[in-house]
């Protein structure tokens, strides 16, 4: 999947994840793609739980190296 | 989103995994859009105490609950386990290790997403803890602010 930007948020736990997405998203135009690593196993729920509560899209989650990839649009 | 939702919460505890707990939600909250307040009232008041010297209480009495508090969010004991502090600094050492905020860092991210953080007068007045003692950048108030940010919240918690 092609990105407009990457957050890397490996390593950090619960809030930051969402906190760093946040800005990220924030600093972005609306229809980009933001690209999200992070390896905190709440991500998987915590990540599509912020896009539904800011009502941007959540596109789509994979495997990476030794992390995990969320896709996000900007709405 | 239409209006911005807002989230209320009073921190009455002065306890370390407590107050992670409520900057923990209170920073996702403003991540997730929210308008987030922070009430900090009787014990929760000592984790807004600045770094270094401090001008102190005035009275005896004051001075004794000086030395009993937490002089600031580095100093909190934790509300289990806390085992004389040996504990609190165990629960530190583990949390620097697996990368989670100190409390400190939780309160300058706090700062930087915009939560209004808002110190209870009266128990400042109780426990004679000055302005001057407090961090920067936050406001001081009574019942009847919580209460006016309350009723417009979404929800409200007491942590």
């Amino acid at each position: 999947m092609k990105a407009d930007t990457t957050v890397d948020a490996v390593g950090l736990l619960c809030p930051m994840p969402i906190v760093k997405l946040s800005k990220g998203v924030k600093a972005m135009e609306s229809g980009q793609v933001l690209e999200l690593l992070a390896d905190d196993a709440g991500a998987d729920s915590d990540v599509p739980a912020w896009c539904k509560k800011t009502g941007n899209e959540f596109i789509s989650s994979e495997e990476g190296d030794g992390c995990k990839k969320y896709y996000i649009r900007k709405s | 989103m239409s209006e911005q939702e807002k989230l209320s919460i009073i921190v009455f505890s002065g306890e370390l995994d407590k107050a992670l707990a409520t900057m923990n939600i209170a920073t996702g909250a403003a991540a997730s859009g929210m308008e987030v307040t922070l009430f900090f009232t009787f014990w929760g008041v000592s984790m807004l105490k600045k770094k270094g010297p401090k001008k102190g209480a005035s009275t005896i009495l004051g001075k004794m609950f000086d030395k009993m508090l937490p002089g600031g969010p580095d100093k909190l004991p934790l509300s289990n386990l806390n085992m004389g502090g040996m504990g609190s600094k165990m629960m530190r050492k583990q949390m620097k290790s697996k990368k989670v905020q100190s409390l400190p860092e939780f309160l300058e991210l706090a700062q930087e997403l915009d939560i209004k953080m808002v110190a209870c007068t009266m128990s400042m007045d109780v426990m004679e803890i000055p302005k001057e003692d407090l961090i920067d950048g936050i406001e001081y108030g009574g019942v009847a602010a919580f209460l006016n940010e309350a009723s417009e919240s979404k929800f409200s918690l007491f942590i």
